[in-house]
């Protein structure tokens, strides 16, 4: 297709007549702890989405794009301004069981499109830990999965896309031959150039709707860099466990869990596994307990006593379940623990809670996350959970991932801890940025604006900056993140800060 | 986007209502004030007005029972108030019903102001709290909502149908940090009971705003005014019905 040439949308959405009390909401950050009002849209089709750029320059008001809303922090919201929600456009376009490739809207779900390919014997590449998020919210955000190291990020897996900048002509399907600055810089741009209207993206041939799995303790960071680096040329998924809140001599001690696809012929009830519902998680735990009521049963671990015993009693299991034995388990129990018990986050209430996940060299990534560890049981706040995870460098303008690894902490926040929480935040950026390090946009709620500017390259910054006044001049496109970070002239501070 | 400290008071011209909106008023509430008749609302406008040396309080003539005027009036008060973050539903009428009368259009109306035009105007609100995952909900109900009465169907009808809708409203919203309050008062001096003379232990509508303000800072659920109703009510509500058919309660 023509680098120019545009898709002929549907010019039937109705026009949003203007900013009206009922399209006002509150929209929040995943974590529950930033959240504001804004005037909220859910168009069907580009058309719609086109109507509400038109309508935002009329009122004068800027626009945030939405999709699942699972970015933990504000890099979803637009308080005092537009929200565009891209939920509604949802539907799978095409889909192709021979060639595992499929053309989705940008609202489809990782659990939409699980489910469409799995029982033809596909997979997503790329998942993140929750089946919640959307296309478009993945390929802004260049999501990873445990697999980051060895597959790269779900933009690596992007064929095309079709994209709506607000003044960039109509929308126009970019690949990476004809638009590669636009397609690098769209996928992990945060939102802040177009909306994906269409996205085309390659998924993974697989035999078995389960994968073999296998646990192996770790006493230290030291120790598990050593694990990952030593099983990662043959295993398909690697992620750390890591218990923070442990200190002394047990520091960084955690739990790896390796996984690996089933090769053909490999899983005798292979037809049966890939079936949707060989992969539905329980409705109780136990049998028993409704999981709707589980983060009830949270609640009271969800302090600092709490998670030491948890930790403590996840850690010692092995003692009574040796971590070497290997086990079956499907596609989602793997990828989507954290599903399993709907709206955890609630123990979190009231104050939510933040991630903050940095990503460092593999050379430094021991004695940097080692610090931070330090520093934050130091400070009294310990992350309650900790997810290592390996990763590989990538060609897309803004992305977080490194030749290295990512610690990736939750903190719960509270009223009396906030501005304490937000310090913390502070000073284990000073760690990241010395070690050479880099952030997460999807996680994060903290940075501060010199610390945005300062990790990201300058040539990136100056790349993405023309884009950003090729396809938003008037910064049409703007969140409650990229105003923290960058101000409302985006394209103007990553140049200047791009210019250093 | 929306201020906070804005209030809406249905059936504001008199009693209970405008005693709330002046007190909701001196706590520094820009409220905006509904009923029918337009100089009461000014009225008591005024005098809000003139005790905060500003115009905090807006007027807007409406009767209740023309349901579908209730959506557009919604957003034009949000919009002159510039934002909501309470809604007191007092507008109620008892219309005197004599014990062998069965007069359908007294007990219509009483539906109609008392519990239809509540439902239309806290849907709205509702919707709106919902949304943005905020604000208090009050209802005005009665005492006379617990128990079925030989001397006032209609208005029993209408006061304990108020408490259901309203527990629904609570069970609804309070995922969304809404709070739905039901006031439940015994006896106010005002001019609805001004025909039956005056009440056992029978309180001011300003003693009553005061308990309903108080309310509307902190409480959950159903409010007795004053509370000593909540165990009396407690009491009634557990006569057999045999009994209670026999004790002559009007
Ligand atoms: C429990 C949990 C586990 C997670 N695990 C992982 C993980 O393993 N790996 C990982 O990388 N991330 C992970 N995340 C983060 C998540 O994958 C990202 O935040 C992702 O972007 C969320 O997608 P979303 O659809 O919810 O997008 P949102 O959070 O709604 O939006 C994300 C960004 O995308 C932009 N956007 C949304 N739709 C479009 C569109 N159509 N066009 C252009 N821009 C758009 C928004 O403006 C915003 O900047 C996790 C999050 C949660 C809550
Ligand atoms: N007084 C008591 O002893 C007592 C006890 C328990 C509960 N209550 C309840 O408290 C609430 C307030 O009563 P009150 O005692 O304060 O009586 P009130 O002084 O007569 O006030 C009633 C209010 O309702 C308004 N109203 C009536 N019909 C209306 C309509 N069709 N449209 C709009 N507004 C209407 C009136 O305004 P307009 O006439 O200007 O429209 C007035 O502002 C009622 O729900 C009542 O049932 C009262």
């Amino acid at each position: 297709m023509d680098m120019h040439e545009s898709v002929a949308v549907p010019r039937s959405a109705p026009q949003p007549a203007g900013l009206r009390l009922k399209h006002i909401e509150r929209v929040e950050g995943w974590g529950m702890a930033v959240g504001g009002l804004s005037h909220v849209f859910r168009p069907t089709d580009a058309e719609g989405v086109r109507a509400v750029f038109d309508l935002a320059r009329r009122e004068g008001r800027s626009v945030g794009l939405r999709g699942g809303g699972n970015s933990y922090g504000d890099a979803a919201m637009n308080t005092g301004g537009i929200v565009l929600d891209l939920t509604r456009m949802d539907r799978v376009l095409a889909w192709d069981p021979a060639t595992g490739v499929i053309d989705v809207e940008p609202g489809v779900t990782i659990e939409r499109l699980w489910k469409t390919i799995i029982g033809d014997g596909w997979w997503p590449a790329v998942v993140s830990g929750t089946m919640f998020t959307t296309m478009g919210g993945c390929a802004a955000m260049n999501i990873h999965g445990k697999n980051n190291y060895k597959v790269g990020t779900f933009g690596d897996h992007v064929v095309e896309f079709d994209f709506l900048a607000p003044d960039d002509g109509g929308v126009r399907t970019v690949t990476r031959e004809n638009d590669p600055d636009l397609f690098h810089g769209a996928i992990s741009g945060f939102g802040m150039l177009g909306c994906f209207t269409r996205l085309r993206l390659q998924t993974k041939r697989v035999y078995s709707g389960r994968l073999r799995v296998e646990a192996f303790d770790t006493h230290s960071v030291g120790e598990m860099i050593e694990s990952f680096e030593e099983r990662a040329p043959d295993a398909d998924y690697l992620v750390g466990w890591i218990d923070c809140i442990k200190g002394g001599r047990g520091l960084g001690r955690g739990i790896v869990h390796r996984a690996n696809y089933l090769a053909p012929g490999e899983d005798p009830d292979g037809d049966l596994t890939l079936a949707v519902a060989a992969q539905g998680l329980p409705d109780k735990i136990l049998g028993l307990f409704p999981k709707s009521l589980m983060h009830l049963l949270l609640r009271p671990f969800c302090n600092n006593l709490g998670v030491r015993l948890i930790n403590a009693a996840k850690f010692h299991a092995g003692v009574l379940h040796p971590r070497s034995v290997v086990y079956l388990q499907s596609h989602t129990a793997f990828a989507f623990l954290l599903d399993y018990v709907p709206n955890w986050k609630f123990a979190y209430k009231p104050g939510g809670l933040i991630q903050y996940q940095s990503f460092i060299p593999k050379e430094a990534a021991e004695s940097a996350f080692e610090e931070q560890l330090r520093i934050a049981q130091g400070a009294g706040l310990p992350p309650y959970l900790g997810v290592f995870k390996k990763h590989r460098p990538d060609p897309f303008l803004l992305t977080h991932a490194v030749d290295g690894y990512s610690l990736a902490f939750d903190f719960r926040v509270t009223r009396r801890n906030r501005a304490q929480l937000w310090h913390l935040a502070e000073e284990l950026d000073r760690v990241v940025l010395d070690h050479g390090g880099r952030f997460y946009f999807a996680k994060d709620a903290t940075l501060r604006p010199d610390v945005a500017r300062a990790f990201l390259p300058a040539e990136n910054m100056r790349k993405f900056a023309a884009l950003k006044r090729r396809c938003d001049p008037h910064n049409l496109l703007q969140t409650d993140l990229s105003r923290r970070l960058f101000g409302s002239d985006l394209a103007a501070t990553m140049e200047s800060a791009g210019a250093r | 986007m929306l201020r906070d400290n804005c209030a809406l008071v249905v059936g504001a011209s008199s009693g209970i209502g405008a005693a709330v909106a002046e007190r909701l008023a001196r706590e520094g509430f820009r409220v905006a004030l509904v009923a029918r008749r337009e100089e009461e609302l000014r009225k008591v406008a005024d005098r809000i007005n003139q005790r905060a040396g500003e115009d905090r309080a807006l007027v807007f003539a409406h009767d209740v029972t023309c349901f579908d005027e209730v959506p557009a009036l919604f957003e034009r008060i949000v919009e002159a108030l510039g934002g909501l973050s309470v809604v007191v539903y007092a507008a109620g009428v008892m219309p005197p019903v004599a014990l062998d009368e069965y007069h359908f259009a007294k007990d219509r109306q009483m539906i109609e102001v008392n519990l239809l035009g509540m439902i239309a105007w806290l849907n709205e609100a509702a919707d709106l709290f919902r949304r943005v995952q905020a604000g208090v909900i009050v209802g005005v109900g009665s005492v006379a909502g617990d128990r079925g009465r030989a001397g006032q169907p209609g208005y029993n009808t209408s006061k304990g149908a108020q408490a259901i809708f309203l527990e629904s409203l609570r069970n609804r919203l309070a995922p969304a940090n809404v709070r739905v309050i039901t006031i439940k008062p015994g006896p106010v001096d005002t001019p609805m009971v001004r025909h039956l003379g005056r009440l056992p232990m029978m309180i001011t509508a300003d003693e009553a705003a005061r308990q309903i303000v108080r309310a509307i800072g902190r409480s959950w659920g159903t409010v007795y005014v004053p509370r000593r109703w909540g165990l009396i009510m407690w009491v009634i509500i557990h006569i057999p019905s045999f009994i209670f058919r026999r004790l002559g309660m009007k």
